[in-house]
């Protein structure tokens, strides 16, 4: 299928706040647009006998929706994140430690999974956890005329005819994770996650800027 | 993970200190924190700080089959979240007593109130009328989680909007904000719980409003 050459590389506007609740060690939120997720973290802490492991922290995820009970959506979309946060953070530095990592949906106008990951982030850098690189989520959608959109609202992923979300790493730009949904052609995955690095850049600098802009009074 | 416990000296520095009608943090016996409430970006959805406590409401609404018992009055349904975010002492899915507590007190506060008037979520009797579910998170646990939840509740209903609906012989047209404005719900009267601590044998009042 003929790809369009012209690809939409424009984000909604970002907006961050860290440090906003006195219980847990980190806290974020984190806004796209309409889309807003808030993020509690706990850790290094006490861990079960159960879950602990021997030589590296246990990191566990709980995403909470904003209506209902968590149902089988959010046990996959905390997957996708604890494989992203367990490939960047340095576990090996607290073993049998519990990690916690609480997400909280406040409004979902789609790119709900990459505003998940950027929050989460946000969240580890808030609580100083010794990370190998930061990382960032994108999400990016195939419409009907093959066009590709980044960052897509809630109206926008209807219409369309595949949504793909990558967590892509500060260091090398490399690919962590991909959560895919709908039909694509190989040629089309790859156009998507060149678009998807390409936005990350982005990313990168607002969390260069706001992490500077806190500390920017102390240091 | 276990809430740290609090040590003997910090437990009877607090009691000589209330006796003395003191606070650790300067306020009298009678003061509130300040309260912040906010609104989110879609109907009945606002978030309430309570000094330090944070809690985030949401109502949403449903057509269900009402209750056989009441045929012409709509459900209200209320559920209270203690998120782990909150405190680290609060488990995913355990029903602690706290949180069983605090779910009884918020459906008696504004259910047995009758605040609001279910008579009009009234469809078709007997057969479809509106179900409002209220779901409270916790965000943030400094104390007083049941005032917070309360104020949460109240405000989030009275900003609630609900879709209009139009009944032709046995048909329901539910319509779209964009179609018909929707409607807001019938509300009698704010309840609003007050939390009155007692220590020893001695009476001490968290604040009214």
């Amino acid at each position: 299928m003929e790809v369009c050459s012209s690809t939409d590389i424009s984000l909604r506007e970002f907006g961050c706040e860290q440090n906003l609740l006195s219980r847990p060690d980190g806290s974020a939120s984190f806004v796209q647009g309409d889309t807003s997720v808030l993020v509690g973290m706990y850790g290094p802490a006490e861990v079960k006998v159960s879950k602990e492991i021997y030589d590296r922290a246990t990191l566990e995820v709980l995403i909470q929706p904003k209506v209902g009970l968590p149902s089988v959506r959010e046990r996959s979309q905390e997957q996708c994140v604890r494989e992203t946060c367990e490939a960047s953070l340095l576990s090996f530095l607290h073993p049998r430690s519990s990690l916690t990592l609480i997400l909280q949906v406040v409004h979902d106008d789609g790119s709900l999974l990459s505003c998940l990951l950027n929050a989460a982030c946000m969240a580890l850098m808030d609580a100083g956890l010794p990370m190998s690189c930061l990382f960032c989520g994108v999400t990016c959608a195939i419409n009907s005329d093959g066009q590709i959109i980044t960052d897509p609202t809630a109206a926008q992923e209807k219409e369309c005819r595949a949504i793909l979300t990558f967590a892509i790493d500060s260091t090398d730009h490399k690919v962590m994770m991909s959560s895919t949904q709908g039909s694509f052609s190989v040629h089309e995955l790859q156009q998507c996650i060149a678009v998807c690095q390409n936005a990350s850049e982005k990313i990168f600098e607002f969390y260069r800027d706001s992490v500077q802009r806190r500390y920017s009074k102390t240091l | 993970m276990k809430d740290t416990p609090l040590s003997n000296c910090e437990r009877d520095f607090l009691l000589k200190a209330i006796e003395e009608k003191k606070r650790l943090d300067g306020r009298q016996t009678y003061d509130y924190r300040n309260i912040k409430i906010t609104f989110g970006t879609d109907y009945g959805c606002c978030f309430v700080d309570l000094g330090k406590t944070r809690v985030m409401a949401q109502v949403s609404c449903e057509l269900v089959a009402p209750k056989e018992t009441r045929p012409n009055e709509g459900v209200l349904f209320f559920n209270i979240e203690l998120s782990p975010m909150a405190s680290p002492a609060f488990e995913q899915g355990r029903q602690s007593e706290l949180s069983v507590k605090l779910n009884r007190q918020l459906e008696r506060c504004f259910r047995n109130s009758k605040c609001i008037d279910t008579e009009s979520l009234c469809v078709v009797s007997g057969e479809k009328v509106w179900q409002i579910r209220v779901d409270v998170h916790t965000l943030n646990h400094d104390g007083n989680l049941m005032d917070a939840a309360s104020i949460a509740a109240i405000t989030a209903l009275c900003h609630f909007r609900r879709p209009d609906v139009s009944i032709q012989g046995e048909d329901i047209t539910v319509y779209t904000p964009e179609e018909r404005d929707p409607i807001p719900l019938s509300i009698y009267h704010m309840p609003i719980s007050s939390a009155s601590p007692s220590f020893n044998r001695e009476r001490i009042c968290c604040g009214s409003m």
